[in-house]
């Protein structure tokens, strides 16, 4: 369940102890004074190894701030962010930097690949910008695992939504990150290509033990994954564990009745 | 409409500001070249009627054609006293005298002249120190003279004027009205009447001029007719406001031509300019793509969107004139200055003014430069269909055989008008066909573009932000390719002229080791006053005698008129000594010595006059009746000897001057020429003007005022490739706008910043390799058609300044490095999440 207190000394969160990710208490406010808006108000998660952890909430309750405060894309006002065994809070450009290309990997909801290059250097960008040897049997895991084998000397522009957020989930995969986080990958999907993307991220998870966190909108995307976090004006309210996507509708209809507690 | 336009140009400073520079620049070149010109013009105009203040007729001796005029007499002094309204009629006496500064050398001036006097007391030029000359070996120098050389009165001053070097005792320093040291940076030397004379003259008891005063109550205009009755023909008479005229108006023909060579420049600025304005607002366009389709969507006609683009060119071509006109008006007023105090003198500047043509140059340029490169991209945004606002911004790639195809063809009209400008040799012509071939090449660019750059990107990208960046710059090959044109028409023009100047020293270089068969060569450097330095025939003599040398020769040289047609000639001292070092042959006739009525020709010359031997020729020397000659030889084309015809050693005494004005010699087997050359130096003590050299020595002299040449016109060409680099930033900033979510991209997988930067500057770098490249190939090309077209002036040989192009190609490369910066900086300082979330 979620933690109401902050957890002494680093080694609970080391991998040993299964959390790929975990946020002690984080508050985000943006703005100061009256203008103030807090997005996120004391949230604390643990996010299990080889899970795939969906966020669920209305618009506004501060899902994507969360995603982004994990992954090391925006500072904490307070509170602390483990990717890991890295400690992201206190980091700086150049240490969030190596975080971002060694240990996390993204998918957005669209413009995710550069025009300029060929699905297979999409997907082999982070490894190539970090200097490193691709893994060519893991990569053909993941580019067949993906179907896009016959796709790889295209560009960007030849390429389907779909595929193109496909290649998106491969190359958030071929580095191995300790998280893949991703923001409504299916957010401009038809519903068919949107199972696949879907389908894709929930085997990865149970076949190759990848971590994956995914904010949506969606209570049918939500219904892929082994647990779904509610979120509700900055407090996680509720939790679901591999829920069915009406139990994520009804879940999402009675957040308005629910009351955030606020931590101590 | 107009609203709207005002609002998104606002709102986009940073790109009014970079698309802005490029036209303040040319519009200040222009207006800077005009405000300096008009400033010199009148400050010469006051300074030549300052110089003729005292005159109020002056009458000199008018010269026969294709003579020397002959000197006044005291005679014509008097007849001048005679006439009624005369208050005084003074002889001049002026010539030539170069003073020689405590350091042994000749003291030289910028352009201003250097001449001798005699002190008369009349003139405008007051005692300041001391006293005026009064003996032979006495003279008086202006304030000018004494600071440059450092000159008090008593001290000695060494000075060449008709003869060799002369020593003198300064009685006095003389100063013009208002203290001046010189009216115009002149260095002058006044003598005693007699002395003046016979040093600046050649003769006793002659005058160069007259100068008339009037008496009360007679108009200068009519003292000169009075004057010019009395005297009759064989003389010039001129009022001093007319001469004041005559000499401002000859300085200022010559700055006209300086300001049609500046304006040149700054017309090449500006076609620069234009490139990287029409690519900033084709970017700009592209990326309003929406915007302008969402007006069209709500019912803004093509007309009207067409307006709105245009009418933002107007508002940054207005702009941009008046801040490049005001930057003019600096930049001239700060040259005028330069100019003005040059070599430490000392013109007057006539207060800085803007003259008309500047402001009226500054606006015609600035707006029209601006509107006619913005209206491609209008006419282009004006097709946007209303739909397009609902889709992704970015334009697709447009084919490129329809630019392709109109590009060859312009650049073959550029050839064509280029090869018949060489043709029929007309400037124009060949300046325009330059332009309209870069226009071709331009066009043909962006095909290029494509190969060349992965080319020179490959060498660039051997990591992952070098890829991208080499895939960036192939991305949009336009933009690529038109950033790159800007670069190559500054970069050709100078590789076009070193191509020539290289070729030019090959030649000499060739010439001098090939066919000179002379070790040491005795020449002035370069010209005094319009005519070479000489020495005297007995200084020939003892070098001839100088151990160690075998044979020597000299020449004088002077013009000769044959007709109509003005000859140069040369009375040579020894024929067989020159057939030998010269490696004449002969073409008819036997090249031996020639007896007093006998010439030699060159082959192209009597060729071209129908001239053989035993033809007879009439010419007109300086001096004396005309004389009939017969031809003895023709030699065979020579590239050594051409265009001039010898003459008897004889014919020299009616010359101009009978002196030997260039020597050769020969040393002899076994010599060594430095050691010779050391012996025959001392001869030249009295002639410091006269130098002797070995042939290397010699090539290096006549070749090293093409390294100026070359300076000059990199320095007034760098405004040209200033240009290209603003546009290179410019492209850059431009398209790390449009990426900014891309970038955001790459920040958030794991692009450190340190390669964000990388990535950028290796488009930069790619893009002004690829401009450099192009340059060096289409200099060379202009280079060696400019070769071929005057292989018939000498220049035989085709010669690659292979180390000056790998320079420009390296300062390109850095330039792209610096070009990079700023925008890198931006780039890598943008905030992922504010990127990401772009629109
Ligand atoms: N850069 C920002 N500056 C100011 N306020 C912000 C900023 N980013 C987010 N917010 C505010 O923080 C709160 C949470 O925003 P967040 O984007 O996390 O919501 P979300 O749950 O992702 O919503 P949606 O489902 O609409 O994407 C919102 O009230 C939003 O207005
Ligand atoms: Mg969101």
């Amino acid at each position: 369940m979620v933690r109401t207190k902050p957890t002494e000394g680093n080694r609970q969160v080391s991998a040993s102890d299964g959390v790929a990710a975990r946020a002690v208490d984080v508050w985000k406010s943006y703005g100061s004074g009256d203008a103030a808006v807090t997005a996120l108000a004391g949230v604390s998660v643990d996010l299990e190894k080889s899970r795939f952890t969906a966020i669920m909430g209305p618009s506004g309750s501060g899902k994507s701030t969360l995603m982004h405060c994990l992954a090391g894309l925006d500072d904490v006002t307070s509170g602390e962010v483990w990717v890991g065994d890295t400690k992201v809070t206190g980091l700086k450009d150049r240490g969030l930097t190596e975080l971002r290309r060694d240990k996390v990997g993204f998918i957005f909801q669209q413009f995710n690949l550069l025009p300029t290059l060929t699905a297979e250097e999409n997907i082999t960008l982070p490894l190539a910008i970090g200097g490193k040897k691709v893994d060519r049997d893991w990569f053909d895991v993941v580019v067949d695992t993906v179907g896009l084998r016959d796709r790889l000397t295209h560009r960007p522009t030849q390429l389907s939504g779909g595929q193109q957020q496909r290649v998106a989930c491969a190359r958030a995969l071929v580095s191995r990150p300790d998280v893949v986080f991703a923001d409504e990958p299916t957010g401009n999907l038809d519903s068919q290509s949107g199972a696949e993307v879907l389908g894709f991220l929930q085997r990865s998870a149970r076949e190759f033990g990848q971590t994956i966190v995914m904010v949506t909108h969606d209570a049918n995307a939500a219904s892929y994954a082994d647990r779904v976090i509610f979120l509700k004006d900055g407090h996680i309210v509720r939790e679901l564990l591999s829920p069915s996507a009406d139990e994520v509708l009804d879940t999402m209809k009675h957040l308005d009745s629910v009351v955030a507690v606020p931590h101590v | 409409m107009f609203k709207a336009t005002l609002k998104s140009l606002l709102s986009r400073k940073l790109r009014l500001v970079l698309s802005a520079l490029a036209v303040v620049l040319g519009v200040m070149f222009v207006s800077g070249s005009f405000v300096l010109t008009d400033t010199l013009q009148r400050s010469f105009t006051d300074l030549f009627s300052s110089a003729f203040a005292n005159v109020d007729v002056s009458v000199s001796p008018k010269a026969e054609k294709g003579k020397q005029p002959e000197p006044l007499t005291p005679q014509a002094i008097a007849d001048v006293k005679s006439v009624p309204g005369v208050a005084s009629a003074v002889g001049d006496v002026q010539g030539s005298a170069r003073p020689i500064g405590k350091n042994g050398k000749v003291i030289t001036t910028s352009g201003s002249p250097r001449f001798g006097f005699n002190w008369t007391g009349t003139g405008q030029e007051k005692i300041r120190d001391g006293k005026a000359p009064a003996a032979e070996n006495e003279v008086a120098v202006g304030g000018f003279l004494a600071t440059t050389g450092g000159f008090k009165v008593g001290d000695d001053i060494a000075l060449l004027t008709l003869e060799p070097k002369k020593t003198f005792k300064i009685t006095g320093i003389y100063e013009y009205a208002g203290g001046r040291d010189s009216l115009g940076g002149e260095l002058s030397v006044a003598f005693t009447e007699p002395v003046a004379q016979q040093l600046l003259l050649g003769k006793k008891d002659v005058f160069s001029g007259i100068t008339v005063t009037a008496a009360q109550g007679t108009s200068d205009d009519a003292l000169r007719d009075a004057v010019a009755a009395k005297l009759g023909s064989g003389y010039d008479v001129k009022t001093g406001a007319a001469l004041a005229k005559e000499q401002a108006d000859q300085i200022n023909e010559g700055l006209k031509f300086f300001n049609y060579v500046l304006l040149g420049f700054a017309g090449i600025a500006l076609f620069v300019g234009i490139f990287i304005i029409l690519n900033t607002f084709s970017i700009i366009v592209a990326q309003r793509t929406r915007e302008l389709a969402l007006l069209r969507s709500m019912g803004a006609s093509r007309g009207q969107v067409i307006g709105s683009v245009v009418l933002e060119a107007l508002v940054i071509g207005l702009i941009a004139s008046i801040v490049g006109l005001g930057a003019g008006v600096g930049v001239g007023a700060l040259l005028a200055t330069i100019f003005s105090s040059l070599g430490g003198s000392s013109l007057q500047l006539a207060g800085i003014g803007v003259p008309m043509s500047a402001i009226i140059s500054s606006f015609a340029v600035g707006m029209i430069v601006t509107v006619v490169a913005a209206v491609m991209p209008a006419l282009r945004a004006s097709r946007i269909a209303p739909v397009a606002a609902m889709r992704e911004a970015a334009t697709p790639d447009r084919p490129l055989t329809k630019i392709t195809i109109t590009g060859a063809a312009v650049a073959a009209l550029g050839g064509t008008s280029l090869g018949f400008g060489f043709n029929q040799a007309s400037l124009p012509l060949i300046f325009g066909g330059i332009l309209v071939a870069f226009v071709g090449v331009a066009l043909l660019t962006p095909i290029l573009s494509k190969p060349m750059v992965s080319l020179i990107g490959r060498l660039l990208s051997w990591s992952m932000p070098g890829l991208l960046g080499r895939r960036n710059s192939a991305r949009n090959p336009r933009r690529t390719a038109i950033t790159a044109a800007a670069l190559m028409v500054g970069i050709s023009l100078i590789t076009g002229v070193s191509v020539v100047l290289t070729s030019a020293t090959k030649s000499i270089e060739k010439l001098a080791s090939g066919q000179l068969q002379t070790d040491l060569i005795i020449s002035g450097e370069g010209q005094v006053e319009g005519q070479p330095a000489t020495f005297q025939r007995d200084v020939l003599t003892k070098v001839e005698k100088t151990d160690g040398v075998k044979s020597a020769f000299g020449w004088a040289s002077d013009g000769v008129l044959q007709g109509e047609d003005q000859l140069f000639a040369v009375a040579v001292t020894d024929v067989n000594a020159l057939k030998e070092m010269f490696a004449l042959k002969p073409k008819s006739g036997a090249i031996s010595p020639l007896r007093d009525d006998q010439l030699g020709l060159p082959e192209d010359l009597a060729t071209e006059k129908g001239w053989t031997v035993g033809s007879t020729i009439t010419l007109q020397l300086a001096k004396g009746e005309p004389r009939t000659y017969t031809v003895g030889f023709v030699w065979a084309k020579s590239q050594v000897l051409q265009g001039a015809m010898v003459l008897p050693e004889s014919a020299s005494k009616d010359f101009r001057s009978d002196q030997i004005g260039q020597a050769f010699a020969q040393v002899q087997p076994g010599a060594n020429v430095a050691d010779v050359q050391k012996r025959v130096e001392p001869l030249f003590a009295d002639n410091p003007e006269i130098t002797v050299q070995d042939r290397s020595g010699f090539v290096k002299q006549t070749t090293s005022q093409f390294d100026t040449v070359l300076l000059m016109i990199q320095i007034l060409l760098a405004l040209a490739i200033l240009i290209a680099v603003l546009g290179v930033i410019n492209t850059l900033a431009l398209s790390v706008i449009e990426r900014t979510r891309e970038l955001g991209l790459l920040r958030a997988i794991g692009m450190r910043r340190a390669q964000v930067m990388r990535m950028i500057t290796v488009e930069s770098v790619v893009i002004s390799v690829f401009g450099a490249v192009l340059g060096l190939a289409v200099g060379l090309a202009l280079g060696v058609a400019t070769v071929q077209a005057l292989k018939d002036q000498g220049i035989s040989e085709l010669g690659f300044p292979w180390a000056t192009m790998a320079q420009y190609l390296v300062v390109a490369a850095v330039v792209g490095v610096v070009a990079a910066i700023l925008p890198a900086i931006r780039a890598a300082r943008l905030n992922v999440l504010d990127a990401i979330a772009y629109e």
